[in-house]
């Protein structure tokens, strides 16, 4: 009994290992390449730009207009860091090591999942930057800054693995991120285009809109339904990368 | 570690790239797989190492089936994929390193493997250098340190020599042999020497059936249809087809003669004879009675080469 548990607990912490091994080397490959740092300097580059031109017009201490921006940056950045995830091995021929390798389809999946969301991770966490500035001119709410911060956060998992799943769809990256652009910006789009839906499908469409979402967390209400909208899609988009990925299997 | 594979099919889409594959891979033997592009050895090898399923049949590899115990199977097995593809933007430690992991060994463990996988395959000067940079015959090396790296017990390697140059390929080689030498080894290939170099037994697969299977030697005496011995002799004679050409097809055991060229006075023949026999003493007696000089006199045996074409052309 005691050595079956044992024997479950080491292949479970087997999984995380090759999970880690797998992020690890990702994470490398990213800042290896300039792809991390092209990656961030855009991101505080725009929002710095867009930040500081408005926050003296607006004449308030809230970061609600980096809230408002970073879903449109992420439209089109996190497509481009995830569009090589997999795409990349598929084509260079690396995919026939990788699978060959004693794990599951499923940890090479979520090793490279963590990566991309690590380095949006990064990113985010630099924009605490602009956070302190405010702080220091003035009064800032607490709540909705940590309410955007995981609304971001939650969204670019959705992103990435939306990304990911493109990338497993192809060996062609410029394909992979111009389907993952689509994916992510047809999702972002939904609670907008509402006036061209009918009415008894409105609140279908708003439900399935992430920004309604978003827009919600980062009031600093926090709703299980909008995480569990969250999570749910990012676990869907994750399942269909790995049935992506074992597809070479029939 | 043996390997059983049983009738193995696969299919794609409507294509059959192998057609019912059974054979058998003994511990310890080095077993080469010969065959035309396109004759099904790379599938058979992807499914062997867990890449992808067989439509039907099963693979046991020390009697782990690869459908039940898919990771088991990958664990006792090294690949090298054809084309040897790699991480380009890795130096050689590093990939090294990666694929030591992803097999799960410990530090310590893997630090001994990485050592020695570097001496064995001669990577020590190239060790911090990325792997984009380096030479073909290199990276093959890397390839081959990167199938070794947890010591596995099976080796599958798919044309380990492809896009070798003649010195590299002795290189690989004999590193094959010498890594082999404890393992059980699969490797594909469309080069002949490299089976007669290498391996101790062959299969030989043509549009995705085997058809033929035994060691070199067996396989040249098998499809040994007949035996040929070259000639050249020097005989002052106005007509060599009427001179001579009758008096060598008259002779015991001859099966056919077929007329070279002729330069002058020499005279080139060939002579085919019935398997096993032995026309040389024959013809020597005739020669010496009409007084022809005989220049030159060989028995050639069947090449593998010619087993080959002779098995794999429609």
């Amino acid at each position: 009994m005691s050595s079956t548990i044992a024997l479950k607990r080491n292949k479970l912490s087997g999984s995380w290992m090759n999970v880690r091994t797998i992020f690890r080397r990702e994470v490398q490959s990213y800042f290896n390449s300039a792809i991390a740092y092209v990656v961030i300097v855009v991101f505080l580059a725009i929002i710095g730009w867009f930040h500081t031109n408005n926050l003296f017009l607006a004449n308030m201490a809230t970061l609600r207009l980096m809230f408002e921006m970073v879903p449109a940056i992420f439209l089109f950045v996190i497509p481009a860091i995830t569009m090589r995830l997999l795409s990349e091995e598929k084509k260079s021929g690396t995919i026939e090591l990788l699978t060959t390798k004693p794990l599951h389809d499923v940890e090479i999946i979520l090793g490279k999942f963590l990566a991309a969301w690590a380095l949006i991770g990064i990113a985010l966490l630099l924009t605490l930057v602009y956070y302190m500035t405010i702080a220091l001119l003035g009064k800032i709410d607490n709540g909705p800054v940590i309410g955007g911060y995981c609304g971001l956060m939650l969204m670019a998992g959705v992103y990435v693995a939306i990304g990911l799943f493109a990338s497993s769809l192809t060996e062609n990256q410029v394909i992979a991120f111009i389907i993952g652009f689509v994916f992510v910006f047809a999702l972002f789009m939904l609670d907008k285009i509402l006036i061209y839906v009918p009415e008894s499908l409105t609140s279908i469409v708003e439900f399935l809109g992430i920004d309604y979402h978003f827009a919600n967390i980062t009031r600093g209400v926090i709703d299980s339904r909008d995480i569990i909208y969250f999570l749910s899609l990012l676990g869907f988009m994750l399942y269909l990368t790995v049935l992506s990925l074992g597809r070479r299997k029939w | 570690m043996a390997i059983t594979v049983r009738n193995l099919t696969k299919f794609y889409g409507q294509e059959k790239a192998i057609n019912n594959i059974s054979f058998d891979v003994k511990t310890g033997e080095i077993l080469g797989f010969l065959g035309p592009n396109g004759a099904g050895k790379t599938t058979t090898m992807k499914i062997i190492t867990c890449f992808m399923p067989p439509s039907s049949g099963t693979v046991d590899v020390d009697g782990c089936s690869i459908a039940d115990h898919s990771i088991e199977v990958r664990r006792k097995i090294g690949y090298l994929p054809e084309m040897n593809p790699l991480y380009l933007d890795m130096n050689v430690m590093e990939y090294l390193e990666y694929a030591a992991r992803l097999h799960g060994l410990d530090t310590a463990r893997m630090r001994q493997q990485l050592g020695q996988m570097i001496e064995v395959c001669g990577l020590k000067e190239v060790r911090h250098k990325d792997i984009g940079e380096m030479s073909k015959g290199y990276r093959q090396r890397v390839g081959l340190a990167q199938a070794m790296i947890h010591d596995p017990d099976v080796l599958i390697l798919d044309e380990p020599t492809s896009g070798l140059d003649p010195n590299q390929i002795v290189e690989i080689r004999n590193l094959i042999k010498q890594l082999g030498r404890a393992k059980t080894v699969v490797l594909s290939t469309h080069i002949l020497s490299e089976v007669q170099a290498t391996c101790d037994r062959v299969i030989i697969v043509n549009e995705g059936s085997i058809v033929a299977d035994g060691t070199p030697t067996e396989l040249q005496q098998k499809f040994h249809s007949s035996e040929s011995v070259s000639l050249e002799l020097k005989a002052a004679v106005p007509n060599a087809m009427t001179d001579i050409f009758p008096k060598i097809k008259a002779l015991p055991g001859v099966e056919s003669v077929e007329y070279g060229a002729a330069d002058g006075d020499v005279h080139r023949f060939s002579v085919f004879s019935a398997h096993g026999v032995d026309i040389r003493e024959a013809l020597f007696q005739q020669a010496v009675s009409e007084k022809w000089v005989l220049l030159e006199m060989s028995q050639k045996a069947t090449s593998l080469e010619e087993v080959f074409h002779k098995l794999t052309q429609a």
